[in-house]
């Protein structure tokens, strides 16, 4: 199972309480487990990525093991630690404002 | 008894607020959407505990939000909103033509005639409309076709920000944009012209004809008197005795005709309110004194409403959709301000008095009165 740790808001949107558990067909890429994640939860379809063009929102960010993944492709595979369970992919608020 | 409910979307969540119709205790519920900025809350006429929220964020996007119980449960409904065919451009503040780019929904108001239709007004400037209670939205294009490419963006941006509905006539509707002016359909939303005849912006339009780029604020009108409409626009208080054809001042002896709500008594179609502000570039109301002036004469002679609002040192701002009245026998008049407080009158306005003191600052205040 692929773990996803959710930002505060998106959680209170999507209505769960931690870390998101999420069936994806290998191979592991951002852009799976974003279908992953939108199929299972509708309500966080386009607050991540633009529902039409895919383009991640300026204020998001995906980290996973320690590496900033937002500029990453989004075909391109996940860690293989993200793939199998062992560490969460991270979607974050940007810090911003004062 | 009549309960009253009013509608609060704030800079950080939403708030609903309860009384008997006596107007003088009152329950807070919230925040909803916790730190998500609500910019509007309102219900539907034919379906009072349907609910209809505009969630936004700088981070997530666009929610909305529908309520069908009267605001204690609420599921997102469609936030896809999409402009028809190639969206075009816009005028810039540079004066250079910039592509058409929604950012978020400014107003959600529901359908007089039909509780499954409610109307979006969103910036970039645009009118949407849904008939399955949120679900799914279309853009009514033909309003861009009014000379889009001329509107620009007020301070703000470029938003919708009003609709008003003829309850006498289906096919009519008006809406207003900063600061692109005020337009007006006649055949259901399908042609659209602009309504801005009589305006004067001398500094930002030196043309006296300009059709369109006036900054109105807001637009409000009585039921019963569906041919006259009230406007607060960015400087001047206008009026018009034929739906908008025509336009003309009544600013009269306000001590500034600078703001941004203004709303209709519920019984008496010339008694009208609006909040003064100091200036365009001075957002709090004149000399510290916070205000609402209220005018019996359809305009040109205003009263000021002081009892219970503070007259020293107040400096707070109230926003273009954060003044309602309720539909009482004492028509009841609320505020909501920049500062967190929404005040409230049970006596068409005569004295007033807190409901809530510290809330986000209030982007909109919505009234409803259930049986």
């Amino acid at each position: 199972m692929i773990r996803v740790v959710l930002p505060h808001h998106l959680r209170t949107l999507a209505g769960v309480r931690k870390e998101v558990e999420l069936e994806v067909a290998e191979p592991v890429t951002q852009a799976a487990l974003l279908d992953a994640l939108e199929a299972r939860y509708p309500a966080l379809r386009g607050t991540i990525r633009d529902s039409v063009s895919g383009q991640r929102c300026s204020l998001v960010r995906f980290f996973a093991c320690g590496q900033d993944w937002s500029h990453e492709p989004a075909d391109a595979p996940l860690p293989a630690a993200v793939a199998a369970g062992a560490e969460p992919f991270m979607v974050v608020g940007a810090m911003a404002g004062g | 008894m009549s309960t009253v409910r009013v509608l609060v979307g704030t800079r950080k969540g939403a708030f609903i607020l309860t009384s008997d119709e006596r107007r003088t205790d009152w329950q807070v519920s919230g925040p909803h959407f916790a730190g998500w900025e609500i910019y509007h809350l309102k219900g539907s006429p034919l379906n009072p505990n349907r609910i209809y929220a505009s969630q936004s964020s700088g981070w997530f996007g666009q929610i909305v939000q529908r309520s069908d119980d009267g605001g204690q449960t609420w599921a997102p409904v469609g936030k896809d909103f999409v402009y028809e065919g190639v969206p075009g451009t816009h005028q810039w503040y540079d004066g250079t033509q910039h592509p058409w780019e929604f950012k978020r929904v400014w107003l959600l108001e529901p359908s007089l005639l039909d509780p499954d239709t409610v109307y979006a007004g969103v910036e970039d400037a645009a009118l949407f409309r849904s008939t399955d209670s949120g679900q799914s939205w279309q853009e009514l294009p033909g309003l861009r076709s009014a000379h889009g490419h001329l509107w620009q963006p007020g301070a703000g941006g470029m938003c919708l920000h009003t609709v008003v509905q003829d309850p006498g006539d289906p096919q009519r509707l008006y809406v207003a944009i900063s600061a692109a002016g005020a337009f007006r359909t006649d055949d259901g939303g399908v042609t659209w012209q602009p309504i801005n005849r009589g305006l004067k912006s001398e500094w930002e339009l030196p043309d006296p004809n300009a059709e369109v780029g006036h900054c109105v604020h807001s637009i409000a009108m009585h039921p019963a008197r569906p041919g006259v409409l009230f406007m607060q626009k960015h400087w001047d208080v206008m009026r018009s005795d034929n739906a908008g054809d025509e336009w003309y001042e009544v600013s009269g002896n306000l001590p500034s005709d600078f703001g941004f709500p203004i709303a209709v008594h519920a019984h008496e179609p010339e008694t009208i309110y609006v909040v003064p502000i100091k200036s365009d570039s001075e957002h709090y109301p004149p000399e510290g004194k916070l205000r609402v002036y209220r005018s019996r004469t359809g305009g040109n002679a205003w009263e000021a409403l002081t009892v219970g609002l503070p007259q020293t040192d107040c400096y707070v701002n109230v926003l273009r959709s954060a003044l309602a009245v309720d539909t009482l026998p004492s028509c009841g008049v609320y505020f909501g301000t920049t500062g967190g407080q929404v005040y409230a009158s049970a006596d068409s306005g005569d004295s007033w008095a807190p409901i809530v003191r510290d809330l986000p600052p209030v982007l909109s205040v919505e009234v409803q009165v259930l049986s």
